[in-house]
């Protein structure tokens, strides 16, 4: 069964100008879809990887699956509680209990003032659950010292603020684990450790991970399975061996043709050409339309649905 | 090969404090030729943005050059102060920083800062400044550059405003580029676009270019030669291809082992145990062999072999012997 299950999500963000100035100006409404009619599903114990680029809206996902943002419609349905809907509190409660988040700054997202110890135990302590060494055994657990629970978070290096955010994250036991970008702020070396670090826990615990990230190689080595984002809309979903070997959309072959490789030595491409449009005014279709070397009037015209081609889904009407 | 562009020879850097002098780059040489790409690579705190500060003077004090000799174009620069310098930054360096929008003056017309730039190192008209400002935007592929020229910064998009610094970099024909993290903060596609931009107008014009990066993809994509800076010092200096292909300081090994790759699938990445050290408290001699697998009683007292620009790769005493291993 799965653990996670996203249906049609869409979230939409008023970034009109205050009322005033839009009554004066004569301007209307400006409304910026994030997250547009997104569906996925995250089975138990695997790790669920959303790539895109900025403005693609992983974080914003990411943020509406651990409830930090309301959806605008559609559906986050955890372990079949509707967080956005669901009215009995025990019942949303008890699932908040077993989702935590690791964000991307170690050094902004641990309080300056608290001590390592409290820092970890806050997510039990906040339930009134026993705290009495927990911090300690932590802290061992991601490769720390029990005696860092006294310090403050400034003494530790980025690389080891990470691990004290996973420890926090690790505090409640949760099941699923949000991460957003949770290795960008790190050098490759302590990156490394830190994706080791993430795997083995995830074994140990048998933990659920969202990984988000923008970093090809790193959900390539990370994910079980790998969804696409393009503008707010899932574009393709595929395992990783699938994606990377035969990936289908045209997004996604630009998306791997324009990642730096490390045997790429003097290589000569074509750089991919445009930008992400503006997702306050999108070009009707396929997001995808006006950099696409495929693109047909029917992309202009017609949103392409997700279909299933072999063992991944893509949203492509010019794909087999 | 030609005259170097820019030649660095035993560059130290020193920041006095309270508690000591902290040497964030000690004793590091290296040339680059005309049309040449040296990619500077290391993790943070390795120094490599210090000394790329160091050779266009913008170091910050009290931090400052204790030692060793700076050369553009065969006329020494690091003893250069105030008005002297200022006339070589910007004619003959070039400088592209991490991030666009802070590199731009966000209330003049982005128009008017290349003009303003050219006008102050070149002897050219008013009118002449706006028509090269338009020439300049159309070759770093802004598109409708005539109607872009009278656009403010915050009008750009993140890879636009690159392009509009990368053009302001090259605008007044320096014979140095010096570019610090130039793609880091921007999105995969646009970073490739960025890194053939600049591949592209430096071999046109023959411009000597310092590329200081963390990423080794990018290295290996844009560079002709690489720089690997651990903790203030060269660890490996030699062509791009020999460099990453096959490491011989065990650094360089462990950092390519470190990074996940297609064809090392779902096993454990490779770890360096341990940090980067701080500059307050650098280990004795090699300052890598508290991490290092083949450290050993010299390591500790003796900091390597200093590596000499076309002799010597690594800086190490037992660098990876890639005949054995194979």
């Amino acid at each position: 069964m799965s653990l996670v299950s996203v249906r049609n999500l869409t979230r939409i963000f008023d970034v009109s100008k205050p009322w005033l100035n839009r009554v004066i100006e004569r301007r209307p409404r400006a409304l910026l879809t994030a997250v547009s009619d997104l569906s996925f599903e995250i089975e138990e114990r695997t790790v669920y990887a959303l790539v895109g680029e900025s403005g693609s809206g992983k974080s914003t996902i990411g943020k509406m699956l651990v409830g930090l943002l309301g959806p605008s419609d559609g559906v986050v349905d955890i372990r079949g509680v509707d967080l956005s809907r669901e009215t009995d509190a025990e019942k949303v409660d008890a699932v908040r209990a077993d989702i935590q988040m690791i964000f991307q700054d170690p050094f902004a997202s641990l309080n300056p003032r608290w001590r390592v110890r409290d820092i970890i135990v806050e997510p039990v302590a906040a339930r009134g659950g026993e705290t009495a060494g927990l911090a300690e055994r932590l802290l061992e657990q991601v490769g720390l010292s029990a005696r860092d629970a006294g310090k403050f978070p400034h003494e530790f290096s980025g690389g080891q603020r990470q691990r004290i955010c996973i420890a926090r994250a690790l505090a409640s036991e949760p099941k699923l684990i949000v991460c957003d970008e949770p290795t960008s702020a790190l050098d490759v070396s302590v990156q490394a450790q830190v994706l080791n670090l993430m795997s083995d826990l995830k074994d140990e615990f048998g933990l659920t991970y969202l990984f988000i990230s923008h970093d090809l190689t790193v959900v390539q080595h990370m994910a079980d399975r790998i969804g696409v984002l393009y503008l707010g809309r899932l574009v393709e979903e595929a395992a990783p061996s699938e994606l990377f070997e035969d990936p289908k959309h045209p997004y996604t072959q630009m998306l791997l043709a324009a990642a730096p490789k490390l045997d790429g030595f003097g290589r000569e491409v074509a750089p991919p050409t445009g930008e992400i449009p503006d997702p306050i005014n999108p070009p009707p279709g396929c997001a995808y339309n006006p950099r696409c070397p495929l693109a047909q009037a029917l992309c202009r015209e017609e949103r392409p649905v997700l279909r299933n081609v072999g063992g991944a889904r893509v949203a492509c009407h010019m794909v087999d | 090969m030609s005259a170097p562009t820019l030649s660095i020879r035993d560059l130290t850097v020193d920041i006095p404090t309270r508690h000591g002098v902290l040497r964030p780059v000690s004793g590091v040489s290296y040339d680059i030729a005309p049309g040449e790409i040296l990619g500077v690579v290391g993790e943070s705190g390795a120094g490599k943005s210090m000394a790329g500060n160091a050779v266009i003077g913008l170091l910050s004090p009290p931090a400052h050059i204790s030692a060793g000799e700076i050369h553009l174009n065969g006329t020494r620069i690091d003893p250069l102060k105030g008005e002297a310098m200022r006339r070589l930054r910007g004619k003959e360096i070039g400088m592209v920083f991490q991030d666009p929008l802070t590199s731009l003056n966000p209330l003049l017309k982005i128009g008017d800062q290349l003009s303003e730039t050219m006008l102050a190192h070149l002897d050219i008209s008013q009118s002449e400044a706006r028509t090269r400002a338009i020439a300049a935007l159309d070759e770093v592929g802004i598109p409708g550059a005539a109607q872009r020229v009278d656009s403010y910064p915050h009008e750009f998009s993140g890879g636009m405003r690159q392009r509009v610094v990368i053009a302001l970099a090259l605008c007044a024909e320096p014979s140095l580029i010096i570019a610090d993290e130039p793609t880091t903060a921007l999105d995969v596609s646009v970073q490739a676009q960025i890194i053939a931009l600049l591949k592209r107008l430096c071999r046109e014009r023959a411009t000597a270019v310092m590329l200081i990066t963390h990423d080794m993809g990018v290295i290996a994509e844009a560079c002709d030669r690489v720089a690997v800076m651990y903790a203030g010092k060269l660890a490996e200096l030699g062509p791009v291809r020999e460099v990453l292909s096959a490491p011989l300081h065990p650094y360089t090994d462990g950092l390519m082992g470190s990074t996940p790759l297609a064809s090392r699938g779902k096993d454990r990445l490779h770890q360096i145990p341990g940090a980067m050290p701080r500059l307050d408290s650098l280990p004795t001699g090699c300052a890598f062999h508290p991490r290092c697998p083949r450290a050993s009683d010299q390591c500790r007292v003796d900091p390597g072999p200093a590596i000499e620009d076309g002799a010597g790769r690594a800086a190490c005493f037992f660098p990876i012997n890639r005949e054995a291993v194979a």
